[in-house]
C-alpha cells in the first residue's frame, strides 16, 4: 500500500509540474506586454521598462519559469491587474460560497441518483427503467446554464415560489445578519439559531444546487444502474432470495453495498469537476463565489486571476482524483497490486 | 470479411431495435439536413447570417416568426438553423483535429513500444489529469476569444483519448498474422503502420468520434455562452442563450429556443452513443467525461 501511495504522489508532482508549465506558457502568450497590462493604458515607456525589470520579464524564459515555480510554492499566485490585490486572497474569500453550493449539489445528486439507479436496475427493461434512463441521459446532456434559466422562468417568474438568485434575501441579511463561523451560510445560520436567515439561505440554494447537480445526478444514476445489474446476477443474490430476504433488503442492503464503489468514484470526480460548473451556475444565479470571481476576471482580461484560479482548481481536481483512487485502493486490494 | 459484415448488420439491427436510439438518429439526420440546406429551409436566410431587422425587435412566437425574434429583430428559427451549421461544422472539425493528432501518436506508441510508448502515454495521462473544460477556458481566455481558438482549446485536452484508443488497438493488431506477413515480405515500418494497421483501427475511431460529438457541441456552446467562442454576428447557440439573458423574464423565447436546440442535439448524440455502445460491446460502460 505504501508503495502505491508513493507512486501516486510522485505522479501527482509530475502532473502539477506539467500544469505549472501550461499556465506559465499561457500567461506568456497573453496578447500584449504583461508589464503594460499591469500599469494600465496611461503608463509611460520608462515606467513600463521599470516594471518589466521588477517583474523579472527581462530575464531568460527558464529563469522566469523558475521564479514562477518558487512563487507558486510560497502560495504567491500574483496579484490582480485590476484591484492589485493578491489573487490567493481573492480566491479564498470566494471559495466558501462555491463549496457550499457544491456540497449541497453533490448531496442532492447522490440522494436522487442512487435510488433511481437501483430502482431502474430492479425494473430492468420495464417502462419505468426506460423513463429513468431517459431522465439520466437528459441530465448529462442538458446545458447547465440553460437549465438554470428555465428554472428561473418557471419557479421565479411563473410560480413565484423561489428567489431568482443571490445567496440570501437583502432584507433578511440586514435584519438577521449571519455571524461568520465556517463561511458556509447555511451551517452558520443553523449553528447560531438564526432561523430567519436559515430559511432564506435554503430557498436561495435550491435552484442553483439542483442545476449544478443535474449532470452528476444523471451520471450517478447511470453508474448505479449498470453496476447494480452486474451485481444482481451474482450467486449470493440468489442465495439471499432463497433465504427469504425481502426485495428491498436484497436491493438496497446487499446488492447496493457491492455496487456502490464505482458510483462513489463517479461522485468524487463529479464533485471535482463541479468547480468548473460553478462558472456557469454562479453567473446565472448571481452567486458570489469563485465562479463569479473568475468570470469577472475573464470579462476584464485579468490574466493573473484567471491563471491563479486555473492552477488552484486543477490542483483541487487532481487531489480529489487522487483521494478517490486511494480510497478505492484501501477498499479493494486488487487495485494496488496492478 | 463476410464475418465482419455480419457483425455490422447484427449491430445495426440491435441499434435499430432500441426506440431511443432511433429517435436520436432521426434527430441527428434532421439536424444534418437543416444544416446542409440552411439557405433553403430558413425562413429568413439573411437574418440567419446576421442581418438585423430592428422594426421587428423582440416579437413573441407567431406564425410569421415561429420562435419569435431577438433583440435585433432577427428571426430566431432562422438563427437556430444557421447555428446548427456552425455547431455541427465546428464539432466535426474538433473531432478531425483530435483524431489527426491523437491517432498517429497512438499508432507510434503502440507500434514501437518501450521508451517511446512510455513517454507518449505518460504525456497523454498528464493531459487527461487536467480538468478539460477549465483548461479550454484558460486557453481561450489567454489567446483571445475566437472560434478558431475555441476549437483548438477544446482539442488540446481531448486528443489523448484517441491516443489511448488507437494504442490499444495497435498493440492487439501488431501480433496478427497479416502484419507478420507484411513484415516478412519486407514492407517498411511506415507502410505497415499506415497501410496495414491504421485502416483496421478506423471503425473504433469513428465510433468514438460519433460518441464525442455531443460532448464537444456542449463544450462549444459553453464557451460561446461565456463569449469565448463564435463571435457575433455569426449564429451560435451558446451565444444566443447568453444574448437572451437580459430579456429572460420579459422575452423568455430568446434564450429558451437556442438552449433547447443545444439540449436536443446533445441528447440525440448521447442516445445514439448509448445505442452504439450497447450494440458493439455490452461490457463497455459509460465513460466518465471530464467536465
Amino acid at each position: 500500500m505504501l508503495r502505491y501511495v508513493l507512486k501516486r504522489l510522485i505522479w501527482l508532482l509530475v502532473v502539477l509540474f506539467g500544469l505549472c508549465a501550461v499556465t506559465f506558457t499561457l500567461s506568456r502568450v497573453v496578447p500584449g506586454d504583461p508589464a503594460a497590462a499591469y500599469l494600465g493604458p496611461r503608463a509611460r515607456p520608462e515606467q513600463v521598462e521599470l516594471v518589466r525589470k521588477q517583474l523579472g520579464l527581462d530575464r531568460p524564459l527558464y529563469v522566469q519559469f523558475a521564479y514562477y515555480l518558487r512563487d507558486l510554492c510560497r502560495g504567491n499566485l500574483g496579484e490582480s491587474l485590476r484591484t492589485h490585490r493578491p489573487v490567493l486572497q481573492g480566491i479564498l474569500e470566494h471559495l466558501p460560497a462555491s463549496l457550499e453550493l457544491m456540497f449541497v449539489a453533490i448531496t442532492i445528486a447522490l440522494f436522487v441518483g442512487v435510488p433511481l439507479g437501483v430502482f431502474s436496475a430492479k425494473k430492468e427493461n420495464k417502462l419505468v427503467d426506460h423513463f429513468i434512463r431517459l431522465f439520466s441521459v437528459a441530465n448529462v446532456s442538458v446545458p447547465s446554464f440553460w437549465l438554470g434559466m428555465i428554472f428561473q422562468i418557471i419557479f421565479f417568474r411563473w410560480l413565484g415560489i423561489l428567489p431568482i438568485g443571490g445567496r440570501i434575501d437583502t432584507v433578511t441579511a440586514l435584519l438577521h445578519p449571519i455571524e461568520k463561523i465556517t463561511g458556509f451560510n447555511i451551517i452558520d445560520a443553523a449553528l447560531t439559531g438564526n432561523w430567519e436567515a436559515f430559511w432564506s439561505v435554503s430557498s436561495h440554494l435550491v435552484l442553483p444546487a439542483i442545476t449544478l447537480g443535474a449532470y452528476s445526478t444523471g451520471l450517478i444514476a447511470r453508474m448505479t444502474r449498470s453496476t447494480m445489474l452486474e451485481v444482481l446476477r451474482e450467486d449470493y443474490i440468489t442465495t439471499a432470495r432463497s433465504l427469504g430476504l425481502s426485495e428491498f433488503e436484497i436491493h438496497f442492503v446487499h446488492a447496493l453495498r457491492n455496487a456502490i464503489g464505482p458510483t462513489l468514484t463517479a461522485a468524487g470526480l463529479c464533485f471535482a469537476s463541479m468547480l468548473t460548473g460553478t462558472f456557469f451556475i454562479e453567473l446565472i444565479f448571481f452567486w458570489p463565489g469563485l465562479g463569479s470571481y473568475t468570470i469577472n476576471a475573464i470579462f476584464l482580461n485579468d490574466y493573473p486571476v484567471i491563471m491563479g484560479v486555473t492552477i488552484l482548481m486543477a490542483l483541487f481536481y487532481v487531489v480529489v482524483n487522487l483521494l478517490v483512487d486511494l480510497l478505492l485502493a484501501i477498499a479493494d486490494p486488487r487495485i494496488r497490486i496492478q | 470479411m463476410r464475418a465482419r459484415t455480419r457483425n455490422y448488420s447484427q449491430a445495426l439491427s440491435l441499434i435499430l431495435r432500441n426506440p431511443l436510439t432511433v429517435f436520436g438518429l432521426a434527430i441527428i439526420i434532421i439536424l444534418l439536413l437543416l444544416a446542409l440546406f440552411a439557405p433553403y429551409v430558413a425562413p429568413y436566410p439573411e437574418q440567419g447570417r446576421g442581418l438585423s431587422n430592428l422594426q421587428e425587435r423582440l416579437r413573441p412566437p407567431s406564425l410569421k416568426h415561429p420562435m419569435g425574434t431577438d433583440n435585433l429583430g432577427r428571426d430566431l428559427l432562422s438563427r437556430i438553423i444557421y447555428g446548427a451549421r456552425v455547431s455541427l461544422k465546428a464539432a466535426i472539425i474538433v473531432v478531425l483535429i483530435v483524431i489527426g493528432f491523437g491517432a498517429p501518436l497512438g499508432l507510434i506508441a503502440g507500434y514501437f513500444g518501450g521508451k517511446t510508448d512510455e513517454l507518449i502515454m505518460r504525456f497523454a495521462d498528464m493531459i487527461l489529469a487536467f480538468p478539460s473544460l477549465l483548461l479550454a477556458i484558460a486557453i481561450v481566455a489567454s489567446t483571445g476569444p475566437s472560434l478558431l481558438n475555441a476549437l483548438i482549446a477544446i482539442s488540446v485536452p481531448w486528443w489523448p483519448w484517441y491516443t489511448r484508443l488507437v494504442r490499444g488497438q495497435v498493440i492487439s493488431l501488431k501480433e496478427m498474422q497479416f502484419v507478420e506477413s507484411a513484415r516478412a515480405v519486407g514492407a517498411s515500418r511506415l507502410r505497415i503502420m499506415f497501410r496495414h494497421i491504421l485502416p483496421n483501427c478506423l471503425s473504433p475511431i469513428f465510433v468514438q468520434g460519433t460518441l464525442d460529438m455531443g460532448y464537444i457541441i456542449l463544450c462549444l456552446a459553453s464557451l460561446g455562452f461565456l463569449g469565448l467562442g463564435t463571435q457575433p454576428p455569426t449564429a451560435d447557440w451558446g451565444v444566443m442563450v447568453n444574448d437572451g439573458r437580459a430579456f429572460l423574464l420579459t422575452q423568455w423565447w430568446i434564450s429558451t429556443f437556442p438552449g433547447a436546440a443545444i439540449f436536443v442535439t446533445v441528447l440525440a448524440f448521447n442516445l445514439v452513443g448509448d445505442g452504439l455502445r450497447e450494440a458493439l460491446d455490452p461490457k463497455i460502460r459509460w465513460r466518465f467525461q471530464r467536465a
